[in-house]
C-alpha cells in the first residue's frame, strides 16, 4: 500500500526501501534515537538491548534460509557456536584483532553451515530438519571433544574484550556500539539481498521448487548460498556473543536456542525482514518479562518445587508459539502491514 | 584411545545395546503411530516420555502399588495425548509442515515447563519393582529390569501388529494414513482417528517413561533420549512398525558398541551420524516408503 499521492515513475522508485521524505524523517529520527538511548538507560536495559542485537543478526540469517528460501533448520545456535569458537580461538589463541576475526568467524560458520546443507539436495521439510538437528549435536560434541586444547572442552574458553588500539570495549555501553551499528548493517544488507536476483530466486525456492529450477534457477547452488548466508549471519552473531559473554561454552548453544531463533521468526512473521527484528524483540522482553515476575509466581504457588523460576519461560515461549501458529501463522509483521494500510487509508476505510 | 583388548567384550556391548534399544523402539513406536495416521513428526516424543514417567512416579510416591500406578499413569497419559491433539495439532490440520514441526517443538519446551513447575528439577528414580535378579550367561550379564524392558517392548509391538492387522480402528487408522479424504468418504472419522492416535502415544509414552525411569533417573535430559530415536524411526522407515523395532535395536546396539569400542562420549552423537548418513544415502529408511517427489 502505497501513501496518497506518492507515485512511482521509474523501476528505482518502485523498489526502493525508503520512499518519501517521512520515511527519511523516521529513519534519521529512529536511528539517532537508538544510539543515544545507551546514555540514558540501566546497564540491565543496555544488556537486554545487546542480546536483542545479537539476536537480530543471527535471526535475520535464519529468517533468509527459513523465511524466505523455505529451508527448515534447527541447527542455528550450532552454526554460532562455530562462529564464537573460531573468533574465540583467533583472538584468545592465535591474537587477531577482533575486526579480523569476526569476519573470518562468519567464513567458518558460513562453510559449516555449507557441509550440513549438502543434504538439502536429496530431502526438504522435515528430513531437512533432521539432518539440521543431527549438526545441532554433532557441532557441539566436537567442541568438546575434538582438540579440546584450543577449546577448553567443557571448561569454558576466556574470550578477550575487543580492543581498539587502547580503547578496551569491555563494557555493555561499549559493546551496544560494536553490537548495534552491526545489527542495524546487516538488516538493511538482508533486506537489500531479497531485493537483488539472489533474493528473488530464494523466494522462487520457497514458492515452488519445481517451477524455480524450471526458470533455470540451479536449485541445489542457490539453496547452499542460503545456508550459507544463513550461517554466515550466525557465525558474526556468535562472535559477537563470544566477545560480549567473554567467556564461551558449548552449553550455550543448545538445540533449546535453536529453537527460540525458529520461534523468534515465527512470531516475528516467515519471510519479512522487519519481522525477525519485530519476534526477536518479542520473545526476547518476553522472556525477561517472565524471569521478572517468576518470583512472584513462586509465591503464588507455594507447593510447587524449585523449578518454577526456570519453568515460567520454557512455558511462556511454547504457548506463544502456539498461539501464533494457530491464530496469527502470518507474524506481527503482517499486523504491522495492516497498521500501516490502517493509518495510510485513515479516515477512509478503503 | 583404542585398544584392542576390548573386543572381548563384545558380547557384553552387544547385548547391553540391544536392550537399550528396546527402550528406543518403545520410544520410536510412539512417533512412528503419529506418523502414520497424521503425518506429523512428534519433536515432543521425548518430553511426553518423561512427562508420562513422571505421572507414574507421583503415583507410586503416593504409595499406590505400582502396577496400579502405571496402569492409572496410562490413563492420564491417554488424556494428555488427547488434550495436545485438540488444543495443539486440530487447528493445524492443511497447514505447511514447518507449523507442525515448530508446534511440536513448542510443545516440547512446554511440557518440560510444566515438569519444572509441578515436579521441580529435581532427579528422582522410580522405586524397583520387577521381580527377578541379574542374570549370568557365560560371560555376559543381563540386567532383569533391561531383559523386562526388552520383554514388554516386544509385547507391545506384537499387540500393535496384531492391533493395525486385525482391529476395526487399526483398519480406520490405516485406511486414514493412506489418504484422508478416502477414508472420510468412507464413514470413518478422521478427526475421531486423529484424537485416538494421540491418546495411543500418550498411552506408549507412559510405558516408555516408566522403563527409561528405571534404567536412568527421570529428569530433564531423559528427553534427549527421544530425539536419538528419530534416527531409529528414520533408519527403519517412517511408516514401518517393525521397521522403528529393527531401527531401535540396531541404533542401541551400534551405539554400545561404538562407545565400547572407541571412545564412550561417542555414544552421545552415534544417533545424530546416523540420521546424517541415512538422510544422505537413502532417505526413506530401510522399509520405508519410497515417494517421488519433487525435491
Amino acid at each position: 500500500m502505497r501513501p496518497s499521492g506518492v507515485f512511482d515513475e521509474r523501476y528505482e522508485q518502485d523498489v526502493a526501501i525508503v520512499r518519501t521524505a517521512a520515511h527519511w524523517g523516521i529513519l534519521f529520527v529512529g536511528l539517532a534515537v537508538l544510539f543515544i538511548l545507551p546514555l540514558v538507560t540501566g546497564v540491565r536495559t543496555l544488556n537486554l538491548m545487546n542480546h536483542i542485537g545479537i539476536s537480530v543478526i543471527v535471526c535475520q540469517g535464519l529468517s533468509i534460509l527459513t523465511g524466505y528460501t523455505g529451508q527448515i533448520s534447527v541447527g542455528q545456535a550450532a552454526f554460532m557456536a562455530v562462529g564464537a569458537y573460531t573468533s574465540g580461538i583467533l583472538t584468545a589463541q592465535a591474537g587477531w584483532p577482533f575486526w579480523l576475526a569476526i569476519p573470518a568467524s562468519g567464513l567458518s560458520a558460513g562453510f559449516v553451515g555449507i557441509l550440513f546443507g549438502l543434504p538439502s539436495l536429496r530431502i526438504k521439510g522435515f528430513y531437512l530438519a533432521l539432518a539440521t538437528l543431527a549438526a545441532q549435536f554433532i557441532i557441539p560434541w566436537c567442541i568438546n571433544h575434538v582438540r579440546v586444547d584450543l577449546t577448553g572442552g567443557v571448561f569454558s574458553l576466556v574470550v578477550p574484550p575487543p580492543k581498539i588500539g587502547d580503547f578496551v570495549l569491555n563494557t555493555q555501553f561499549r559493546m551496544f556500539y560494536l553490537i548495534m551499528p552491526l545489527a542495524v548493517l546487516i538488516t538493511f544488507f538482508a533486506k537489500n539481498l531479497m531485493r537483488s536476483g539472489i533474493g528473488r530466486a530464494f523466494i522462487a525456492i520457497r514458492d515452488n521448487d519445481l517451477a524455480a529450477e524450471v526458470m533455470g534457477i540451479n536449485l541445489f547452488q542457490y539453496k547452499l548460498y542460503s545456508f550459507f548466508i544463513s550461517s554466515f549471519f550466525a557465525g558474526i552473531g556468535g562472535a559477537l556473543w563470544a566477545h560480549w559473554m567473554r567467556a564461551i561454552n558449548a552449553d550455550h548453544f543448545t538445540l533449546m536456542e535453536s529453537v527460540w531463533y525458529l520461534g523468534m521468526i515465527i512470531v516475528g512473521g516467515m519471510g519479512s525482514t522487519a519481522g525477525a527484528v519485530f519476534g526477536t524483540i518479542f520473545i526476547r522482553v518476553l522472556d525477561e518479562v517472565a524471569r521478572e515476575i517468576a518470583p512472584l509466581v513462586g509465591s503464588l504457588l507455594p507447593g510447587a518445587g524449585v523449578g518454577v523460576e526456570l519453568a515460567l519461560s520454557p512455558i511462556l515461549f511454547g504457548l506463544v508459539i502456539i498461539v501464533f501458529m494457530v491464530f496469527e501463522p502470518r507474524g506481527l509483521a503482517h499486523r504491522w502491514e495492516i497498521f500501516k494500510a490502517y493509518y495510510r487509508l485513515w479516515p477512509f476505510a478503503y | 584411545m583404542f585398544n584392542p583388548a576390548v573386543f572381548q567384550f563384545l558380547p557384553q556391548f552387544f547385548v547391553n545395546g540391544l536392550m537399550v534399544g528396546g527402550i528406543y523402539a518403545l520410544i520410536a513406536l510412539g512417533l512412528v503411530m503419529i506418523f502414520k495416521s497424521t503425518q506429523i513428526f512428534n519433536f515432543a516424543v521425548g518430553d511426553l516420555v518423561m512427562v508420562g514417567g513422571f505421572i507414574a512416579w507421583m503415583f507410586m510416591d503416593l504409595g499406590i502399588p505400582p502396577v496400579l500406578a502405571i496402569l492409572l499413569a496410562i490413563g492420564i497419559g491417554a488424556i494428555v495425548g488427547l488434550i495436545i491433539e485438540r488444543l495443539a495439532l486440530r487447528p493445524l490440520i492443511g497447514q505447511p509442515v514447518l507449523a507442525a514441526i515448530m508446534v511440536t517443538l513448542a510443545l516440547s519446551y512446554t511440557l518440560k515447563g510444566i515438569v519444572l513447575l509441578v515436579w521441580g528439577g529435581h532427579p528422582q528414580v522410580l522405586p524397583k519393582f520387577l521381580p527377578g535378579k541379574i542374570i549370568r550367561l557365560g560371560g555376559v550379564v543381563l540386567s532383569h529390569e533391561l531383559l523386562w524392558t526388552f520383554g514388554i517392548t516386544l509385547l507391545v509391538y506384537a499387540l500393535f501388529l496384531l492391533f493395525y492387522r486385525f482391529s476395526k480402528a487399526g483398519l480406520d487408522m490405516r485406511a486414514t494414513a493412506e489418504d484422508h479424504q478416502l477414508a472420510q468418504s468412507r464413514g470413518i472419522s478422521v478427526r475421531r482417528i486423529f484424537a485416538l492416535t494421540w491418546a495411543i502415544a500418550g498411552m506408549t509414552a507412559v510405558v516408555g517413561g516408566v522403563f527409561l525411569g528405571m534404567k536412568l533417573s527421570l529428569n530433564l535430559p531423559l528427553a534427549d533420549a527421544g530425539l536419538k530415536s528419530f534416527a531409529a524411526v528414520l533408519l527403519g522407515g517412517l511408516e514401518s512398525i517393525p521397521g522403528a523395532l529393527l531401527g531401535g535395536l540396531a541404533i542401541g546396539v551400534l551405539e554400545d558398541v561404538l562407545g565400547g569400542i572407541i571412545d564412550p562420549t561417542i555414544k552421545e552423537i552415534t544417533a545424530y551420524i546416523v540420521i546424517l548418513i541415512v538422510l544422505i544415502f537413502r532417505p526413506e529408511g530401510l522399509f520405508g516408503l519410497r515417494r517421488i517427489e519433487r525435491i
